[in-house]
């Protein structure tokens, strides 16, 4: 089909390494010589925080942090300041061990598994719901995906797309219909056939539409009526160049239907993401995945120490 | 879209006014804020530095006028930057002379570039353009599709070719379009990553083969830091002429919108505020500007006092109250003065925190236009001597101002603790006026 341009992939992940050679190196330098916290230490860390998008509040959290874990304890070299950083930073993201030991896992006492993926316009959820399909299958999972984007144009169409590189399942109905309704048939054929795990696409929406929410709440009111307590994840995939506005998506998103993991998608990019720190500070929510790509096996599981180095690296 | 913002920004100059003059150190502090503000409203770092750098060096120095506090000017200085950032004046598509305009269209993935196409064409439609859609997204899966029922819903004709290359179709379209009697041409292109070297190239080839009269870069409002980076690099190949900000009816703060306008000098042409077809509006920087600042329109009220209030008057005033010998004639002209700038109300509803007042305030234009009256039943030694006003000549006044003695007393009253209480004030100020006026009314 094309799609699968053998020379660009491979390119796209030397990219990447080469990014990742540089990682260490940004630290070192805004560290290199240093024997003491300095305001010129700070400011570089502060700059390096903002521009990574952590936000002004977190930003000053990590510093003050740091000021304080110096005082305390000293360092003796700049390699300590450097593990000390890090460890301070990656404090602040939520530990999620399940996710990280296995990324795909699916507890044994649902069948199915019924995930629902949700989010603000053109973040990637389909893209996503895709990936994760993929993976189920490879893990030897049977898949059926819920076609309940049913506004955009097209949506139906992109989905079955990625179902069909995927190689699972999808019931969808015509543009236009109620999504709960697309949803409850999928879930009860899922329950019929023997699915293990139903993926629910949703139509993108702003989180200031209060009917759009409503209607989200309708789904999961819905599912619910057939397993009480469905949707067993909900994951909120946010587009990692999103500024501040990700922390309110997520606290609406969470207000509306309850978020248990977040996608952080296109880190391929130059944009880190790091507005997922004050998320994980304010709402506790683990990042659960990382999007890298548009290949059907460019979905990751979330790395806490590779985002805490990826915040450092910069473009020249 | 921008009220968080706002609200934030408010709360820093509440702080700066009621403060007598600007000294280098609370503008330093409030600068400071001003940063946090901006940084918080996802303008880039490097923006943020640059922009409090440009208000600080026009600040200091810079002496306030005497019908202003050093409250309202700085919010006016920070105003002008920020229409400076966003570029002072509102830009619209240009057209080819020889037709078809051909427009390109790019950007990221997920920015909302197949939407705005067809917004683009239906607004174009409306102003009475006949446009075309050319689907050049050969990458994202039903991108082609999702343009092709757009266009239905719009009643836009679509070029959609399966099987070809962007740059085939692209190409293609061109001489298509001059056959099927089309004015405008809008060619959607894929998503593309600005580091992924390939697609880059293949929009750059695009480009090359259509020669667009106009190239848009869509973007989301919602971005963060990366936008200037983004931005950049899209302008480094594509030297597109405009923006397009998306997204904008979500609770955003837009900070975006400043830091593109800034790292790449190019306009912002529109910005998409909803799903619908419709929800397309061409970009006002100062518009956007007074929504960022969103300090009611003081900003119109600092200009309007500095065109339209004689600085003479204002010193002879202020020696006059400092002699206690104002009188009803100066009255008089304060009131000319007041209405120069436009209706009391009106002039109140500028000034922040005044719109939050129940409509029906002390002051309303009526009971100016009857003091206004009263006043110039008034013989010219009456004016300068309110003193020798007695029963006789209150109702001379009273009739010949078509009011009543009552009112006339009441106004009367209401000078005499004027007049009191401008003598307690030092230097007295237009600003001090107004609220010597609230509370005698």
């Amino acid at each position: 089909m094309g799609f699968f341009d053998k020379f660009k992939l491979s390119r796209l992940k030397e990219g990447l390494t080469k990014t990742r050679e540089n990682i260490f190196g940004k630290i070192q330098k805004i560290l290199a010589g240093k024997t003491k916290i300095d305001d010129e230490l700070l400011n570089n860390l502060e700059e390096i925080l903002i521009s990574g998008d952590v936000g002004v509040s977190t930003t000053m959290k990590i510093i003050e942090h740091i000021r304080l874990r110096v005082k305390k304890d000293g360092y003796e070299n700049p390699a300590d300041l450097d593990n000390l950083l890090r460890e301070e930073i990656e404090k602040l993201l939520v530990n999620d061990l399940i996710s990280e030991n296995d990324p795909f896992y699916l507890p044994t006492e649902h069948k199915p598994h019924v995930i629902m993926i949700v989010g603000v316009n053109g973040v990637g959820k389909t893209t996503t719901i895709g990936k994760l399909a993929y993976n189920y299958k490879n893990a030897g999972r049977k898949v059926l995906i819920a076609a309940a984007d049913t506004f955009r144009a097209a949506a139906n169409e992109q989905l079955e797309i990625w179902t069909k590189r995927a190689g699972v399942d999808i019931i969808q109905q015509e543009s236009g219909a109620d999504p709960a309704a697309v949803s409850y048939d999928a879930l009860k054929s899922a329950m019929v056939h023997g699915v293990d795990v139903l993926i629910i696409d949703t139509a993108g929406r702003l989180h200031t539409k209060i009917n759009l929410m409503e209607e989200l709440k309708k789904i999961k009111r819905v599912l619910q009526k057939l397993i009480p307590d469905a949707p067993h994840d909900i994951l909120l995939v946010l587009d990692a160049s999103t500024g501040q506005n990700a922390i309110q998506q997520a606290k609406q998103f969470t207000a509306a239907v309850g978020i248990t993991g977040l996608v952080l998608t296109k880190l391929d990019g130059t944009a880190k993401g790091g507005v997922v720190l004050a998320i994980n500070q304010e709402l506790s929510i683990p990042v659960k995945y990382i999007g890298v790509g548009e290949k059907i096996d460019d979905l990751q599981p979330f790395d806490r120490k590779a985002f805490v180095e990826a915040l450092f690296e910069r473009e020249q | 879209m921008f009220e968080d913002l706002t609200q934030k920004l408010e709360t820093v100059f509440k702080k700066l006014r009621g403060q007598g003059k600007i000294t280098e150190a609370n503008i330093s502090e409030s600068l400071r804020e001003v940063r946090r503000v901006l940084l918080d409203a996802d303008v880039n770092y490097k923006v943020v530095k640059q922009f409090i750098d440009d208000v600080q060096k026009r600040s200091v120095g810079q002496e306030v006028l005497t019908s202003l506090t050093p409250g309202q000017l700085i919010v006016k200085i920070i105003f002008d930057e920020l229409v400076k950032l966003m570029g002072s004046t509102q830009a619209e598509i240009k057209y080819s002379p020889l037709p078809p305009t051909v427009i390109m269209v790019a950007g990221l993935q997920g920015s909302g570039k197949t939407t705005f196409c067809a917004k683009l064409a239906y607004y174009l439609k409306s102003k009475g353009k006949f446009p075309i859609l050319v689907a050049a997204d050969v990458h994202r899966p039903a991108a082609i599709d999702q343009l092709e029922m757009l266009g239905k819903q719009i009643q836009v004709p679509v070029i959609a070719e399966r099987g070809k290359s962007a740059i085939e179709i692209a190409h293609g379209s061109i001489e298509k379009v001059r056959k099927a009697v089309r004015d405008v041409v809008i060619i959607d292109t894929a998503g593309r990553l600005h580091i992924d070297e390939e697609m880059m190239r293949e929009v750059e080839t695009i480009k090359e083969k259509v020669t667009p009269n106009e190239i848009l870069f869509v973007v989301d409002s919602m971005t963060g830091q990366d936008a200037v980076n983004t931005a950049k690099a899209f302008h480094d190949k594509l030297d597109f002429d405009g923006v397009v900000l998306t997204k904008l009816d979500g609770d955003t703060r837009g900070g975006a919108a400043i830091s593109i306008r800034s790292v790449v000098n190019k306009p912002i042409k529109f910005v998409g505020i909803g799903e619908k077809l419709d929800a397309l509006e061409v970009f006002h920087p100062d518009r956007m500007a007074t929504r960022i600042l969103g300090m009611g329109d003081i900003v119109t009220f600092v200009e309007k006092a500095q065109t339209q209030y004689d600085e003479q008057k204002v010193q002879k005033l202020e020696e006059k109250l400092r002699k206690s010998q104002f009188t009803f004639e100066d009255f008089l002209d304060q009131l000319h003065e007041i209405k120069k700038m436009g209706s009391v109300q009106q002039l109140l509803s500028m000034i922040p925190g005044m719109n939050r007042l129940p409509v029906n305030s002390a002051v309303d234009d009526k009971a100016l236009t009857r003091v206004e009256a009263i006043i110039q039943s008034m013989t010219k030694e009456e004016r300068v001597k309110p003193q020798i006003i007695n029963g006789t000549r209150r109702r001379r006044i009273a009739i010949g101002s078509g009011t009543s003695i009552q009112e006339v007393n009441k106004m009367l009253k209401q000078f005499g603790e004027m007049q009191k209480m401008m003598k307690t004030f030092s230097k007295g100020k237009m600003p001090r006026m107004f609220q010597g006026m609230k509370l005698a009314n």
